[in-house]
């Protein structure tokens, strides 16, 4: 056999610093004209073989898609322990976010809980305590259902002006997932809820023991006690062996490594209901029990980390879109700032309380951009401005910051975080 | 089939799954529930038997908590401040903290219980936590220091801002402004940007200011910017000739995990751990002006040295290789990630 590696590397290598140099767009024009190395040149993949198939027994992305992982802000938190990190939002497309990359969020690190010594218990206010195991979980009937979750603090570092350039950082408190679980309100019954419960507690079994109170209405609504995610068992980071899903509400809410339901006649007011959770005005009072996500939409691509590489030209300007009060059956995107503005092209399943995804394609002259996305839900709820939220609420809110995201663009297609009159 | 089976059939389909004799799980033992069941709400329920006052929880205060919290509980670095703040709710600058947000003493207890120590959470006896929360209402200026809290004086502690939460009013405040019909031609005259990130410049890879979600302050400190791994192929200083500077590039970056306790290098303090350099074969529990756990000064009397051996041991496990030790952090697993670190360490000399 003929060894063609050598001859072909040093031209494949010249036209690689060629491109470099004289910036991307010139790849085309050269493959006009000379004829493009991509295809006139084999590949090594063209010609020698592959791995076989059990290189990899649990798969992983290709090496050419390394840089795509969740980050966290080293600033925001004390340590990494009880911190944030956010999922790469302008990295993906569809609806669904790859279970390695839901943002985590822990209070006392990552929970490695064992499943064979899990236990659910239900106590308090119901005609039988109960305990199951993760088995006594799988023998009741299942159910899916894609729901997104966003931390009540997405964007909050943004309240008082734009902070942080890139949507992984804006908005990445959030991720779309379709879960695997049982209804809650099955659980509940098997114990039976007495007349007077009309709260539950969820407790976590890390070391932070979170806790939250639930209305018993939303609890015997939609709420999944869940041990799948996406198909496969919870990460860690999201609650393996299982979790809380609560649709549409902050994620706080969403108990992973769920290992207690307390039922009981009022709410516990424990400290992330209370010290944390809480939207404090500008008058010096605060909002409590503020559970629903409001309706939002950002812009993916292009975005600070994502700018336009291609110049002028045939453009994709893309984004997610979500409300806690349903779907989203409508965003209207502008490029000038929001004088004049265009109904995006939605694509993609339009589920309750999930991601939605939507499009706008136009020919892009090559002049400085303002962009914007606008969220409509199914409710008439319109996506505010943020200088409307702050005529509302002030600027010492962190929480439940939906306002319009803004970015500008400059005629190299860099774009960056601004706000705008 | 019949219409008495066709019935059937479809309320089967109505009802989906069919009916079972048996339930799923089994009743809970009520030492079980016990076990679990520790939450305590504002109106007292849960509170177990116990009491504690300021001057006892001052001296837990000092040995559990103020590695984090401050002696006054002001907070250090960008752990929770818990004390003070008064006023400050309604200005540019907020400061929520036990005594100037917390609606409940209730939660206070609960969380200490709960989730306190950080890396030790259950480990606190209930008088332990009664005079803990105590020292917290006397640093807040709530209680005098010989106030004796139990559950049985619990309930005649009011918080003072309990009175400012209300019930989410977005439904009558927000929704009926943001459901007007949306300009879509000719919304506005012109555009101006106000505000840009660029200026700010806070994006990771920098260093910056800005909201915390941890810290109970508003009042924010410049973190440092994290230094750039250095290029491994630099080449290396002469007295740092016989380090690795693969390993030390490597060390470097996954020290960053580290800095939020520990300084290292020039100019370095102690914060909430001491300061790490000259730390290799240094003897344990032995800089100057660092509070250390009892364990670790013992250890250190009786010989312990940091070789990198030892100090291998301890960064995989601390809690195992020192109960005692106050480093609330769970190790690192990756050997060579150890080995990084420890080179790291290495290149800074005493």
């Amino acid at each position: 056999m003929t060894d063609h590696s050598n001859d072909m590397k040093p031209s494949r290598r010249a036209f690689l610093r060629g491109a470099a140099a004289s910036g991307v767009a010139v790849a085309g024009t050269m493959a006009a004209a000379e004829g493009d190395p991509a295809i006139l040149n084999k590949q090594p993949w063209n010609q020698m073989l592959g791995e076989g198939v059990d290189a990899r027994a649990y798969g992983v992305p290709s090496p050419f898609e390394a840089h795509v992982g969740r980050k966290n802000v080293p600033w925001l938190t004390a340590e990494s322990i009880s911190s944030i990190n956010f999922t790469p939002l302008h990295e993906l497309d569809g609806i669904i976010t790859p279970n390695g990359l839901c943002f985590e969020r822990h209070h006392s690190g990552v929970a490695e809980v064992d499943p064979a010594e899990h236990r659910i218990m239900i106590n308090g206010l119901v005609d039988r305590e109960l305990v199951f195991t993760m088995q006594d979980l799988m023998r009741f009937p299942r159910e899916n259902r894609v729901h997104f979750l966003e931390c009540a603090a997405n964007s909050g570092m943004e309240w008082r002006g734009a902070q942080l350039n890139g949507c992984q950082f804006t908005h990445g408190m959030i991720h779309n997932v379709m879960y695997t679980g049982v209804s809650l309100r099955l659980l509940l019954e098997e114990a039976g809820i007495k007349t007077e419960g009309k709260w539950l507690l969820a407790e976590g079994a890390d070391a932070a023991g979170m806790t939250r109170s639930i209305p018993m209405e939303k609890a015997l609504d939609d709420c999944l006690v869940a041990f799948k995610m996406n198909g496969e068992a919870l990460r860690p980071e999201q609650g393996y062996p299982v979790r809380l899903v609560v649709p549409g509400w902050e994620g706080n809410m969403w108990v992973k490594w769920l290992r207690r339901l307390e039922v009981g006649d009022a709410p516990w007011h424990h400290r992330e209901e209370t010290s944390k959770y809480t939207d404090l005005l500008g008058d010096g009072q605060a909002r409590r029990f503020t559970w629903e996500m409001d309706a939002k939409s950002v812009i993916t691509n292009p975005s600070p980390q994502a700018p336009i590489t291609h110049g002028k030209g045939r453009t994709v300007i893309t984004g997610v879109a979500w409300s806690g009060r349903g779907t989203i059956p409508r965003v209207d995107v502008t490029i000038d700032g929001g004088i004049n503005w265009v109904e995006a092209r939605m694509s993609g399943p339009s589920l309750d309380k999930s991601m939605h995804r939507f499009y706008y394609e136009f020919d892009w002259d090559g002049s400085e951009l303002l962009l914007q996305s606008r969220a409509h839900d199914s409710t008439g709820y319109v996506q505010p401005t943020k200088d409307q939220l702050r005529a509302v609420r002030g600027l010492n809110s962190i929480y439940h910051n939906n306002g319009i995201q803004t970015w500008y663009v400059n005629s190299d297609g860099v774009a960056e975080n601004v706000e705008i009159s | 089939m019949s219409k008495f089976l066709k019935l059937l059939a479809s309320a089967a389909i109505v009802t989906g799954a069919p009916a079972f004799a048996e339930g799923l799980g089994r009743v809970a033992l009520p030492e079980e529930v016990a076990a679990w069941n520790t939450d305590i709400r504002p109106d007292g329920q849960g509170l177990p038997v116990g009491s504690g006052d300021a001057i006892v929880g001052e001296e837990i205060w000092t040995e559990k908590c103020a590695v984090c919290h401050g002696d006054f509980a002001e907070g250090v670095d960008r752990w929770p401040v818990l004390a003070g703040g008064d006023g400050t709710l309604a200005s540019s600058n907020p400061v929520k903290t036990i005594g100037s947000y917390w609606p409940y003493l209730s939660t206070v207890y609960d969380y200490i219980n709960r989730a306190m120590p950080f890396g030790n959470a259950g480990s606190l006896e209930p008088d332990e936590v009664y005079a803990l929360t105590a020292y917290l209402l006397y640093s807040n200026d709530l209680i005098e220091d010989d106030f004796v809290l139990s559950n049985e004086t619990f309930g005649d502690i009011v918080m003072p801002n309990v009175d400012n939460f209300f019930m989410d009013d977005r439904a009558e405040t927000e929704l009926p402004i943001f459901a007007a019909e949306a300009c879509m031609t000719n919304c506005k005259d012109s555009v101006e940007v106000t505000k840009r990130a660029a200026v700010i410049d806070v994006t990771p890879e920098g260093g910056g200011t800005g909201i915390d979600l941890e810290s109970g302050g508003g009042s924010e400190t410049v973190a440092p910017a994290a230094t750039e791994a250095a290029p491994a192929d630099e080449p290396a200083a002469v007295e740092e000739a016989a380090l690795n500077m693969e390993l030390v590039a490597q060390g470097e970056k996954d020290f960053r995990q580290c800095k939020s306790c520990h300084q290292v290098g020039d100019g370095a303090k102690n914060r909430t751990g001491p300061v790490l350099n000259g730390v290799v074969e240094r003897t344990a529990g032995t800089v100057d002006g660092f509070r250390y756990s009892n364990d670790m000064v013992d250890a250190g009397a009786a010989g312990l040295v940091w070789t990198e051996v030892e100090l291998a041991a301890f960064l995989a496990n601390p809690k195992d290789y020192m109960s005692g030790t106050k480093m609330s952090f769970r190790g690192v697993r990756d050997e060579e990630e150890i080995a990084g670190l420890i080179e790291y360490l290495k290149s800074f000399p005493e």
